[in-house]
């Protein structure tokens, strides 16, 4: 895949929605591609993140350590971002992300992700609506959790 | 030392200094002779009065007269040059080996400074006095007698010549010298008192750019350039004004002194005028007396400049002697005395204490027994806990107080035995920028013990460098003979010493250090070729592995000489080698002449401009909106932004004119770009199959047509041949990384590190490792890993007291235990003194020293003290 191609994937994607072509043909070509088997560790949780990703095509998933092992919160599809958190608040993993099925991302550099959030003020509200909506769908699924555990 | 400079030059050279003397006055008749001949062939020969009758017994007429007096002039001429060269030769000779003597004790005495003398005086102030200031000696130590015997002696002859003519001239002629003599002194002293002001100025400068130097890191991130440019300028100023007076006071006493010489022959005009005239004085004696008196002229100003020359040389001498005589230098022979005394029993501290003048004392009072078989943990609050581990180590030396070693006095025991018997490693250690291996012997280089292997030829330069070593009283070791001592570190040889040293190595955890290191080496295969075979076994082993594995092909792609690899750039593609040298650096590609013409043949030309053309554009549209300095422009720009405008300019241009118009410059920057291409990372979209095709074709021609003279400029990649311009990694994978692959790099690493341990390569590769250069005081390694190899350092020896003072505080918590535990086990038995960051690793010793401000607080066994109500449970529960 192309960096051009990178582009129209990453213009499909809300958080970038109202960005410039040529900013996201920077982002694009400044960040790495990686490539991840079903199976992959995009990155553990409690460890310290550096990179955001942008996944272009497959599926990955969301699990956090609980008390009874691992549990999966959420699943991730493309055109979606993940790991934002750790490079927006200086805290470590909040859950490992594991690939579901082969998996493309982009990984973003925590300084240039920063950078672009603070020339496109757009971005930043973008970024919000996806971690409310994803705090919602976590809070949704761990309410499904205790209720099963209750029965 | 000698204090004043006259006294080390006789001490050192009085008969070198009489010899010269000697010579320079036999020179004289002859001199005197060639001055005389010139005037008899003149009168005599040309002008033909008192042509003699015969020379020689031999009748002459006037011409062949010409002709013999001719032929001894130019004898003559030949004779002083002679003197000349020789002379100076001689007193060349004789300046350089009092400089290379005075030098080497200056420096003996460095290593003689009691260690607290370098808290006040920086390497800055001492390697110029070594180095420049006492340079201008050298010159002056050949003239320091012989001049002034000379001068002085034909002064005199002059000086007898006219009172022997006329008492009353004569005395006349000298009657201003007392004066002189008393004046010109009286002036120069003041010049005197400048010159030493200039020396101290200087070496504050001298100490300030050494300071600047050592501090760079604070002056930039503090902007304090400003700050250090003003001081500079202004003690730059001092300097000035200093020697802006001089100049004007050494050149008022040359006038000065002038002027006097000038007011004689005023007197003798005047005077001696006035007494021909009234006839009390014949004509031809005043014209004598004026000859004469103009020949005084002369020496007397040559023994002038040496006077003041020698009042330069003086100063500048005892400013630096003075420098080092340190009252408490270390004695000669504690460096000298070979010794052997045994570390046994205990070291035993009677009322110790330790301070350095003036500030309040650091240790008071330590009486203590630190036994020479077993481990002592030293822990405690305040200072004196690291002063008292280097008193231990002899480091230090008490200031009250003593440390007695059974029957002996521990600080007068040579440092041939302290030096070995003891080591002492502390958290900031120093390493010496060699090789790591260097440095991991560096404590068993005490005396040279074996020759090495060498010719004859060898052998004579050194014997000669040797004796010329005595004549200038400088250590005669030969520094090229082997100095390891083996059985010092329990070896009986080289191999022996190799094992060693991975035991050591793994010891103190820098073993995977230094096997990354090894693996980022090349290897000469000439050199080594046992290596180079190694790692040949290993590609293989690595190639069958990946056909074994098609998984692997994921994370590394394996050179092919028929196939193009997308993780390489397309440089090295084309080369399909690593550049050895200039020639063939990917930038110097689209102007070699020899790569241009390759392109030309396949027809690439073109391609590679117009793709240049489009990285051209791509970059220009990416960077151009970025601020100057920004990261991506080192990180990930094919253009620097200083170079942007002119990549602008230039797509302009074509997008107005076309390629064509293009001027060859233009092109040549153009083409640069394509060729730091990896197409697997940049994603552009510019590799095509069919550019792969032809480029492949290029590589193929590139290699055939190679010329001679190129050959050496590439190594190229031979599946069957070690590359040696490569590291042992790329050897071994004989590919590249993938790109895009999750942690590739840890992945492959972990599959070399397999391939290597199944091949038992490892050792090997630790080995290349330790080749690895440290850097300047160990700057090309990380704090850790220098806290290790100073670790290793100390093991390496085997001492019989190991004094460790926070030694693993740069470690990270895990691999601090594991040092902790392995070098625990390996003095088992052994003496131990080691100053702990933390109170609760003590647990592990047998004794515990527990220090209060500088005093012993409680000391004895750990399950003694470990009791509430002592520092120890207190310090412990602190934690």
């Amino acid at each position: 895949m192309s960096i051009a191609e990178e582009v129209n994937c990453l213009r499909r994607i809300p958080l970038f929605a109202n960005i410039d072509t040529s900013k996201l043909k920077l982002l694009a070509f400044t960040s790495e591609r990686l490539s991840f088997r079903s199976g992959d560790i995009l990155f553990e949780q409690d460890e310290m993140g550096t990179c955001a990703y942008i996944l272009l095509r497959g599926e990955a998933e969301v699990v956090i350590a609980g008390p009874g092992g691992p549990l999966a919160v959420a699943t991730l599809g493309s055109n979606e971002i993940v790991g934002e958190i750790a490079i927006l608040c200086d805290v470590p993993r909040t859950a490992t992300v594991r690939a579901s099925t082969d998996l493309e991302a982009l990984c973003v550099p925590k300084d240039h992700f920063l950078q672009m959030i603070a020339d496109f003020p757009q971005m930043g509200l973008e970024i919000m609506r996806s971690l409310a909506h994803r705090l919602e769908q976590t809070t949704v699924r761990l309410r499904e959790v205790l209720a099963a555990q209750a029965t | 030392m000698e204090s004043s400079i006259f006294r080390f030059i006789l001490r050192h050279s009085v008969r070198q200094q009489i010899v010269l003397t000697l010579m320079t006055l036999a020179s004289f008749p002859f001199l005197y002779a060639s001055l005389d001949l010139p005037k008899r062939i003149v009168n005599e020969a040309i002008a033909g009065k008192k042509l003699p009758e015969s020379f020689l017994g031999f009748h002459l007429d006037q011409v062949t007269y010409l002709f013999v007096l001719c032929g001894l002039f130019l004898t003559l001429v030949l004779v002083n040059g002679a003197f000349k060269y020789v002379i100076n030769t001689y007193k060349g000779r004789l300046g350089e080996r009092m400089l290379r003597r005075l030098r080497y004790e200056l420096y003996v005495r460095v290593l003689r400074f009691p260690l607290p003398r370098f808290r006040k005086m920086s390497s800055g102030e001492i390697i110029p006095m070594i180095t420049a200031e006492v340079e201008p000696l050298g010159g002056f130590i050949g003239d320091a007698i012989a001049i002034p015997v000379f001068q002085g002696g034909t002064l005199l002859v002059y000086i007898a010549f006219i009172f022997v003519q006329d008492p009353v001239l004569g005395a006349a002629a000298v009657s201003l010298y007392p004066f002189q003599g008393w004046l010109i002194p009286r002036l120069q002293r003041k010049v005197n008192q400048l010159g030493k002001q200039r020396v101290r100025a200087m070496r504050q400068i001298a100490d300030r750019i050494g300071e600047t130097v050592s501090g760079i890191q604070e002056v930039h991130t503090h902007n304090t350039a400003s700050w250090h440019l003003a001081d500079l300028s202004h003690r730059l100023g001092d300097v000035y004004r200093i020697r802006f007076e001089i100049y004007q006071r050494k050149f008022f006493v040359k006038f000065l002194n002038n002027f006097i010489n000038q007011l004689t022959p005023f007197f003798f005009y005047a005077i001696g005028g006035y007494l021909v005239i009234h006839g009390q004085l014949s004509f031809g004696a005043l014209v004598a007396v004026l000859a004469a008196y103009k020949d005084l002229a002369a020496p007397w100003k040559e023994l002038l400049d040496w006077y003041q020359q020698k009042e330069d040389n003086r100063i500048k001498y005892e400013q630096v002697v003075e420098q080092f005589h340190v009252p408490d230098l270390l004695a000669e022979r504690l460096l000298q005395e070979e010794e052997d005394v045994p570390f046994t029993g205990s070291l035993s501290f009677r009322n110790v204490g330790f301070g350095e003048d003036g500030g309040s004392p650091i240790l008071e009072g330590v009486t203590c027994d630190i036994p020479l078989d077993g481990h002592t943990a030293l822990i405690g609050l305040g200072s004196g806990r690291d002063e008292l581990a280097q008193l231990a180590a002899r480091v230090l030396l008490p200031s009250s107080g003593q440390i007695r070693l059974g029957e002996h006095d521990y600080a007068e025991l040579p440092e041939s035995v302290t030096g070995r018997r003891a080591a002492y490693v502390g958290a900031t250690p120093y390493l010496f920028s060699a090789s790591l291996y260097d440095n991991l012997v560096y404590g068993l280089r005490h005396r040279p013990l074996r020759e090495n292997g060498e010719s004859e030829e060898e052998a004579e330069r050194r014997k000669s460098r040797m004796t010329e070593s005595v004549l200038s009283g400088n250590a005669t070791d030969d520094v090229h003979a082997d100095w390891i001592d083996y059985a010092a570190a329990g070896c009986d040889g080289p191999e022996d010493l190799k094992a060693r040293i991975l035991r050591v190595v793994t010891m103190v955890s820098l073993q995977d250090d230094v096997y990354g290191m090894g693996l980022n080496r090349t290897v000469d295969p000439e050199h080594r070729p046992d290596v180079a075979a190694r790692v040949m076994e290993a590609r293989d082993a690595m190639r069958a592995m990946m056909l074994n594995n098609p998984e692997l092909g994921r994370l590394v792609e394996r050179f092919d000489p028929d196939r193009y690899a997308v993780n390489a750039t397309l440089a090295e593609n084309l080369l399909f080698g690593t550049p050895v040298g200039p020639i063939f650096q990917t930038d110097a590609l689209a102007s070699n002449p020899y790569m241009l013409h390759v392109l030309d043949k396949v027809g690439l030309s073109d391609t590679i401009l117009e793709t240049g053309h489009k990285v051209a554009e791509t970059m220009v549209e990416l960077f151009a909106g970025l601020p100057p300095g920004h990261e991506f422009f080192e990180r990930f720009s094919f253009i620097g932004f200083a170079e942007l405008p002119e990549y602008q300019a230039i797509l302009a241009r074509t997008a107005k004119e076309g390629l064509e118009a293009l001027r060859p410059e233009e092109r040549t920057r153009l083409m640069t770009l394509p060729f730091k291409l990896i197409g697997a990372r940049h994603r552009l979209g510019l590799m095509t199959p069919d550019l792969e095709k032809k480029l492949l074709q290029a590589r193929h021609l590139f290699a055939s047509d190679l010329p001679a003279d190129l050959k050496h400029a590439v190594a190229f990649f031979d599946p069957e041949a070690y590359n040696a311009a490569a590291s042992i990694q790329d050897n071994i994978l004989f590919g590249k990384m993938v790109y895009g692959q999750a942690q590739v790099q840890s992945k492959v690493g972990r599959i070399v590190a397999e391939l290597v341990d199944q091949l038992h390569l490892r050792d090997t590769i630790v080995e290349v490792g330790l080749d690895h250069p440290v850097g300047v005081a160990g700057s090309r390694l990380s704090a850790a890993q220098r806290q290790k190899a100073a670790l290793a350092r100390a093991l390496l020896k085997r001492p019989d007291l190991l004094v460790l003072s926070e030694a693993t505080s740069g470690l990270d918590t895990s691999s601090q235990s594991k040092v902790h535990s392995a070098i625990l086990g390996e003095r088992k038995g052994c003496g131990l003194v080691w100053v702990l960051q933390r109170a609760g690793l003590a647990r592990a010793f047998e004794r515990v020293i527990v220090m209060k401000d500088g005093r012993i607080a409680e000391h004895g066994r750990f399950d003694e003290l470990n009791r509430p109500g002592t520092l120890l449970h207190e310090l412990i529960a602190a934690e």
